[in-house]
């Protein structure tokens, strides 16, 4: 008996057939392949943290470099600037954090790692807000005096290439460079930028992902703020 | 519909026989589908800045369209024709997602640079395009070999649009300085203006322009 492929019974039978057939192979591969995955997000992480202190790492040196610059010398900060005891502040993902409506503003931690550079001391905070299409997130390197800025790499995961993707260019990091971290930095659209170090000009055309990294700049860097003065005493 | 079908009936002709090898030669020159039908466009703007992502995004499209190609001929006969289009459009989804998930695990510098155009590999015409034009109504092998050429025929157009936009955008191949140094201390720029979108359209149709003076009969008479 021939089935009739026309008919509805066959259709319906056909198409579940196919998406679990599909589902199936898909998930098993994601699952497969998930290790490697988390393995290249670390290491792109450390990759990060170098570039904001000003080294340059890929994925072949990266862990080399993070051991020998920052290595374990990390601490986690609350919402509050208390230092916490006890946290891995490198397995904090501040990204799925800042995701998470169930976590309140005032629970949220803030990883601090500490690099030394030719003698120099720097923390590297990591930074998350969002952009025009997705998630915008950044690493903000400090110097000895715990207010100067002195590197600062952001980066995107869907932000329009040639305009909001800009914010990941060297010419837009560096305007944060020299800026004080305890108090606003504005991001301008007039071209001031260049005359005060507390003003970044912002990209044109990328408007919603420039103010995007003002605003999670000035949230995220007040919580540092609050944590350094009370240890600078 | 079914008038777009081609028919290739071959019931017991050696693998790479006149016909067959037509169906790789074809789309590289005078069925090209990027300067002759003029599908896939989009990518040939987006990813030709580099050689590398040229390179990588047309290695998946080989591999998407080889395995779409010959899923959708072997399941020709099994799949509902109401629900086809959708059938095909599940295929090209999945073997998007997983060109995606091994270029993340294995090359994620590449899945990067490359972001959301992998994911638009599933928009790319000339795979929907080859699945219901050739694949619904033709055996696997020479679906197989359909998939090859085409894929060859928009690879081989990225790849020459890419070298000449990163060559003279960046003095790059590959992401390597090729231009002697000495070449800028001459006052030699590199010119910006390749680097933007709008000079892989026409580096597109300058190669247009030399396919249709060699071959007459592509012109088209108005």
């Amino acid at each position: 008996m021939a089935i009739n492929k026309e008919s509805n019974a066959y259709t319906f039978g056909f198409s579940i057939f196919l998406v679990v057939v599909v589902g199936a192979i898909l998930s098993s591969l994601s699952l497969g392949l998930k290790p490697l995955k988390d393995k290249n997000a670390e290491v792109k992480k450390q990759i990060d943290i170098l570039n904001a202190i000003g080294v340059d790492a890929d994925r072949s040196n990266a862990q080399e470099l993070y051991a020998q610059y920052v290595g374990n010398n990390t601490f986690v900060v609350s919402a509050q600037g208390e230092k916490l005891e006890g946290e891995d502040a490198f397995a904090l993902d501040v990204q799925k954090q800042h995701r998470d409506k169930t976590i309140a503003e005032e629970a949220r931690k803030f990883p601090v790692f500490v690099a030394n550079k030719d003698g120099q001391t720097m923390d590297v905070l990591p930074t998350v807000g969002k952009g025009l299409w997705g998630p915008i997130w950044g690493f903000v390197a400090v110097g000895d005096d715990m207010e100067t800025i002195v590197g600062a790499s952001f980066d995107h995961k869907t932000e329009t290439p040639g305009l909001g993707a800009e914010i990941k260019n060297t010419s837009f990091e560096e305007q944060y460079i020299g800026a004080k971290m305890t108090s606003n930095i504005t991001v301008v659209k007039d071209g001031s930028g260049k005359l005060d170090a507390q003003k970044v000009d912002g990209i044109t055309g990328g408007t919603i992902t420039s103010k995007g990294v003002e605003e999670m700049m000035n949230r995220t860097m007040a919580v540092y703020a609050a944590y350094f003065s009370k240890t600078k005493i | 519909m079914s008038e777009s079908v081609e028919k290739v009936k071959a019931p017991s002709e050696p693998l790479f026989s006149k016909k067959n090898k037509k169906l790789i030669t074809d789309p590289l020159s005078d069925n090209n589908p990027i300067t002759i039908q003029v599908l896939g466009i989009c990518s040939a703007l987006a990813i030709t800045v580099q050689v590398e992502q040229a390179f990588f995004m047309s290695a998946s499209v080989l591999f998407v369209l080889i395995f779409g190609n010959l899923s959708i001929s072997l399941l020709r006969n099994l799949i509902p024709s109401r629900v086809r289009i959708i059938v095909q459009l599940v295929v090209v989804a999945s073997l998007v997602i997983i060109v995606n998930e091994v270029l993340q695990a294995f090359v994620p510098d590449v899945s990067e640079k490359l972001s959301v155009f992998v994911g638009l590999i599933i928009t790319n015409c000339i795979i929907m395009g080859r699945f219901e034009a050739f694949a619904m109504g033709n055996k696997p092998w020479p679906s197989v070999l359909d998939a090859v050429g085409n894929a060859v025929g928009y690879a081989w157009i990225l790849l020459v649009v890419a070298i000449f936009r990163e060559v003279l955008g960046s003095g790059k191949f590959w992401g390597m300085e090729i231009l002697p140094q000495g070449f800028y201390e001459m006052g030699y720029m590199n010119n910006n203006l390749m680097i933007l979108p709008p000079m892989a359209l026409i580096v597109v149709g300058i190669i247009i322009w030399i396919q249709r003076s060699k071959n007459p009969t592509l012109v088209e008479e108005h």
